[in-house]
């Protein structure tokens, strides 16, 4: 238990900090790559809950494929941080209410789980104690949660559509290339062979 | 405390794992040395060339004259760079490249790190190989690197989509996710592997060639090379690295090139597994099967890794927008019907054909 521990306080002290220097970084590229950081050892903490499926897949989906277009979009910005900064004491008032909100909620779910959570000795249960934790997940989201499971498929698929719809442009007299027209072409219709008189050319 | 209990608790395991970790980093790199060799003997080969041939007996030792090379320059650091993001991007590389390996079953028994959701874990790691570049195309403050940057995200996302629906064939057929799972699913003969065996060759051949080809693309070799296309790029995203950081970055390439052959071995060819079938006269689970397996294992990695160095000698380089179109319109669809048609003989076809 004690390796876990280390593990454990380890993996929460780069996370805290992590998300800290997100907002404190003053180069947006920086702060990204802690956010990246944090969502890491996120999936680490996953880990050590025994929830190695949910780990893998917040790397693969979050660091792997969401932050690489964060940092894109972020990297290709041209950012005048003077000109962020002016704002600030405009923003404040409204700023310090949503971080009130979030810190009443925080400090609410502490409550629950000192309460009646973890800390008071409810660790989770697994819900069979032979499957695997993928065969667990599966067995529950495609058997009670599977309406909503469904409903999140669609609602992907809307946001899908929809990103596609915007950016799609017809434009016409625009030549492109036909990958299949290429390798069908012959060469009978391609050339032709022509045996030309000397000072006269070809008519036509 | 006896003295073998000790190896069973916590500090002892920790011991034991740091030490196979070692051995396999180790090793990896020291056939990568060899391999890379291998790679420009191929090269050569093909160009009618001689290739490597002073240091050491057939130029043998040439990695390793190379590698104090680098070690020795100086390491230069553009001026305008972001100092920390810029070592840290090839230090990200190579660290990423040697994680993998704490998965692959080299033989029976042997892998460092059985853990149930191997492959899962493999797809992770490789995705986050992109940082490296991002971050070294970045924070080098120069128009090539960015660009070549910005040309391997969108590429190496790209065709993690289809190497995932490709994955998601082999996971079905099998049933697990764990890596050595998978490689005793393909026991007992040739006929057995994924890529041969007889019920679904129709569909698992032409998917481990769509891997093949994704791996190529994945791990950034030509005919995809186009984050470092020197004809357009200079050497993209590398251009500002010098010395041991650029090092790095090249051994970090390399462990993945190969991480890709043991991964399409492992789940296409068979892994450890002999072509023929072991029942009658190897013993299970004794020395001789783990470097029988070991030495299959082996010969099946380098074959991967002469195709690899073959493609790389023989294909012309793509152009961009139709390396997208591959990934896209062409390999994204094809393996997901690749995944229906598996899932449908999984479902209906058990014992049809």
């Amino acid at each position: 238990m004690t390796l876990m521990a280390i593990a454990f306080y380890i993996m929460a002290l780069i996370t805290v900090a992590a998300g800290f220097l997100v907002i404190t970084a003053k180069n947006p590229v920086h702060s990204v790559l802690f956010l990246i950081l944090a969502f890491f050892s996120a999936a680490g903490l996953f880990v050590l809950l025994g929830a190695e499926f949910l780990a893998m897949l917040l790397v693969v989906v979050y660091v792997g494929a969401v932050a690489v277009l964060f940092l894109f979009v972020v990297m290709m910005l041209d950012v005048d941080f003077s000109k962020l900064r002016q704002g600030f004491a405009n923003y404040l008032p409204i700023g310090g209410v949503v971080a009130l909100l979030l810190m009443t909620e925080l400090i609410m779910i502490s409550f629950a789980v000192a309460d009646r959570g973890a800390a008071a000795g409810n660790e989770p249960q697994a819900f069979t104690a032979d499957a695997t934790n993928i065969e667990t997940i599966g067995r529950v989201l495609y058997t009670d949660y599977v309406y909503l499971f469904q409903a999140a498929g669609f609602v992907l698929l809307v946001a899908m559509i929809g990103a596609i719809v915007l950016t799609l442009k017809h434009r016409t007299n625009v030549k492109r290339q036909d990958i299949s027209k290429q390798v069908g072409r012959q060469r009978k219709n391609a050339v032709a062979i022509v045996k030309v008189k000397t000072g006269e050319g070809i008519k036509e | 405390m006896e003295a073998t209990s000790f190896w069973a608790t916590p500090w002892g395991w920790t011991i034991i794992t740091v030490g196979q970790a070692l051995a396999v980093i180790v090793g990896v790199m020291v056939s990568l040395a060899f391999l890379l060799w291998g790679d420009r003997k191929v090269w050569a080969g093909v160009q009618m060339r001689k290739g490597p041939n002073v240091v050491g007996p057939f130029g043998l030792m040439q990695s390793f004259a190379d590698f104090l090379k680098f070690v020795l320059k100086e390491v230069v650091i553009p001026a305008g760079a972001d100092k920390i993001v810029f070592l840290l991007a090839p230090l990200i590389t190579f660290i990423l490249a040697f994680m993998s390996w704490a998965v692959i079953p080299f033989a029976p028994g042997w892998v460092v790190s059985d853990i149930n959701v191997g492959i899962l874990y493999l797809f992770a790691i490789s995705s986050l190989g992109v940082y490296g570049i991002i971050m070294g195309g970045w924070a080098s403050n120069s128009k090539y690197p960015f660009l070549g940057a910005l040309r391997s995200a969108a590429q190496m996302v790209s065709y993690e989509v289809s190497i995932g629906l490709i994955v998601i064939c082999v996971i079905l057929l099998v049933g697990d996710m764990n890596l050595s799972r998978i490689v005793e699913h393909q026991a007992g003969g040739f006929w057995n592997w994924h890529a041969f065996a007889p019920k679904t060759i129709i569909v698992m051949f032409p998917v481990m060639i769509m891997f093949y080809v994704s791996a190529l693309a994945e791990t950034n070799r030509p005919p995809f090379d186009l984050p470092e296309a020197e004809s357009e790029l200079v050497a993209g995203y590398q251009v500002e690295y010098s010395s041991t950081p650029y090092l790095l970055f090249m051994i970090g390439e390399y462990a993945n090139i190969v991480l890709m052959c043991a991964l399409i071995t492992i789940l296409f060819f068979g892994g450890w597994q002999a072509p023929y079938p072991t029942a009658g006269f190897i013993e299970p689970g004794s020395v001789f099967e783990a470097i029988h397996g070991l030495l299959w294992f082996i010969i099946k990695v380098v074959f991967w890794f002469v195709m690899f160095a073959i493609a790389k000698a023989i294909v012309p380089r793509y152009r961009y927008d139709q390396l997208m179109r591959l990934g896209w319109k062409v390999f994204l669809p094809a393996s997901l019907v690749a995944v229906v048609l598996i899932a449908a003989y999984r479902v209906f076809g058990g014992d049809l054909i």
